[in-house]
């Protein structure tokens, strides 16, 4: 195998390779190198590399270890001790992390190697990757359009082979609505299976970090490697951890997945609508039973989301005062001035917005009108979850209600940018686990192809049943194998786009 | 309250709150841009919510450990991204006189 072949392998690929010593770490990260030189000047899936660093590691690294040589990019919001965590915002534009968050450790620890930043939307608030301070990612499908968001850096990344797997963040739907834009698997464990030390606070009742990869056995073979409790996160479940990836290779036959009737509707595209179909046909085939069950509150899950994810941004965003870690105003006249101006100009546009509406929504007079509302509408939601796994074993539906759009062509509209992540949004707030795998492509005006995404829900903790039950898919359909078709110095639209 | 009351956001008012001082471009756009998050969210008054528990309260673990010493950052790490620092402290403008 040539060492340029080396990127376009995912991670259990890999480590066969790397097991049997026929390549070293270190070429697999010099390999990784080249092939981030050539491809993403036109992506832009990355804000910062540290190869040297990665060299380092790659000398000392143990092979045998279950993780042992695979470099994994991490979206930067997730901290690595030494190394820049942006957060894609100028307020944090020169700190560096003082420790690593604990998903950094654990991956560190099962051998993997670390190498790279990747770009978000600032904080990880947005659905495209445009809310970047440092400009937009690039689709590898289409570069003209968007790799979907927050965790779009990661998924571009995967998705154009210029890493092997990366973190990422999903509040809302942050992994796998850009994983169905980018043709990757994106797996969101339940709230709590992942410990969330050392990821740069959102939401803190949503957040979770999960897993961008080019299989569904990759997404096992990480997860195993970050789940489980952390005594630095007391929202971490203690509840032991399975073998993910042993358990992949599970009959299909005889499971009953639940299609959730409000999932379906209208305003899906019909492309979208068509890949859908024909995957619910593969499972019939496969022995499934397929059946309609209402999740009767989704349409408020949207609401229910801008009001309590915002209100939690706006308290946990305080920290970014000027006082002990980024950006300063200079010349203040006094504290309050020195606060003030040094978030003015350090916030881009959408996080000031949804600090604006968090802080809003707290407010005296509004709290009960909007947030208590909302947190009891969440209920609901939940309820409604928890009904529907009483009779199937998971629920399957489109990631997206769209393929991947144009950049540029809801940055002005952010309500209309809110509902790209209709489908991915009440998972996230009924904290239980999802992913999203290739499931087809819709073929735009312009003849180009653009990845689309299946949905796997699953009851708290059960990630091990969706993850099987993706696999089985996964293994009946090639999907996965498809590579977007990327030409060596592609040419960059120049951007206008405003964050 | 009405509708188009609610949908008022004082945007001025809440930037002071949020100590995030917006210019007049921003506090303009935003004041419309919120407005219609605020109307699409009436929508919640819709579904029924008597006797329902708020998420939050619900949730709500208290999770404690042992208070026990261990070994965390230094000084020097702590204050490694200051913007300004003296005598191992940060500094700020004077708050009293």
């Amino acid at each position: 195998m040539k060492l340029s072949d080396l990127p376009a392998l995912n991670v259990a690929e890999l480590r066969e390779l790397l097991r049997a010593r026929e390549v070293s770490a270190r070429e697999v990260v010099e390999a990784l190198r080249e092939r981030i030189a050539e491809i993403d000047p036109a992506i832009h899936a990355y804000l910062s590399l540290d190869l040297e660093e990665a060299l380092k590691q790659a000398e000392n690294v143990d092979l045998d270890l279950p993780l042992g040589g695979v470099p994994i990019a991490f979206k930067d919001i997730i901290s690595m001790a030494g190394q820049p965590c942006t957060c894609a915002s100028n307020i944090l534009r020169n700190y560096r992390a003082t420790y690593d968050a604990t998903v950094v450790e654990r991956l560190k620890k099962a051998g993997a190697i670390t190498f790279g930043k990747t770009n978000l939307d600032e904080f990880a608030m947005g659905s495209s990757t445009e809310n970047s301070s440092a400009g937009p990612t690039h689709n590898p499908w289409d570069i003209t359009r968007v790799p979907g968001g927050s965790s779009g850096g990661s998924a571009a990344a995967v998705s154009a082979d210029q890493a092997f797997a990366a973190l990422g963040t999903d509040t809302g739907g942050s992994v796998r609505q850009p994983a169905a834009f980018s043709g990757v698997v994106g797996l969101k464990p339940s709230y709590g299976r992942v410990s969330r030390f050392g990821l740069v606070a959102f939401a803190s009742s949503l957040d979770q970090a999960g897993t961008l990869t080019k299989t569904v056995r990759d997404a096992a073979l990480l997860l195993n490697a970050i789940a489980g409790p952390d005594a630095r996160d007391s929202t971490c479940l203690a509840n032991s951890v399975p073998d993910y990836a042993e358990n992949l290779d599970r009959e299909l036959r005889g499971l009953r997945l639940g299609l959730p009737k409000e999932y379906m509707t209208d305003g899906i595209d019909s492309q979208v609508r068509a890949a859908i179909n024909a995957a619910i046909a593969h499972f019939e085939s496969s022995g499934v039973e397929i059946v309609e069950v209402s999740l009767p509150h989704t349409e408020y899950a949207v609401a229910t989301y801008y009001m309590i994810a915002s209100a939690e941004a706006s308290a946990n965003l305080a920290r970014f005062d000027g006082v002990r870690y980024g950006h300063r105003a200079e010349g203040p006249r006094d504290l309050l001035d020195l606060y003030g101006r040094t978030r003015e100009e350090g916030f881009g546009a959408e996080v000031k917005r949804r600090v604006i509406l968090g802080t809003y929504v707290l407010s005296a007079g509004y709290y009960d009108e909007y947030y208590n509302r909302a947190q009891k509408v969440r209920r609901l939601i939940r309820q409604d979850f928890a009904e529907v796994f009483s009779k199937v074993d998971a629920l399957i539906s489109p990631t997206t209600p769209e393929s991947a759009f144009r950049l540029g062509e809801r940055s002005a509209d952010p309500l209309r940018m809110y509902l790209a992540d209709v489908f991915t949004i009440p998972a996230s707030l009924a904290g239980i686990c999802g992913i999203s795998v290739p499931c087809g492509f819709a073929r735009t005006e312009e003849g180009t192809e653009l990845p689309i995404g299946l949905q796997l829900l699953g009851k708290p903790l059960d990630e091990a049943r969706i993850l099987s039950i993706a696999h089985g898919y996964e293994q009946g359909t090639d999907w996965h194998k498809r590579k977007p078709r990327l030409a060596p110095k592609l040419q960059v639209p120049s951007s206008k786009i405003q964050t | 309250m009405r509708a188009s009351d609610i949908h008022k956001i004082d945007v001025a008012h809440v930037a002071r709150l949020a100590r995030l001082d917006l210019t007049t471009d921003e506090a303009a756009l935003f004041q419309e841009q919120l407005a219609r998050v605020l109307e699409y969210a009436e929508k919640l008054r819709a579904p029924d919510t008597s006797g329902m528990d708020s998420a939050v309260e619900g949730d709500t673990l208290d999770v404690l450990r042992e208070d026990e010493p261990r070994p965390w950052f230094t000084a020097e790490e702590a204050l490694s991204n200051a913007p300004r620092q003296a005598n191992d402290l940060f500094v700020v403008p004077k708050v009293v006189e």
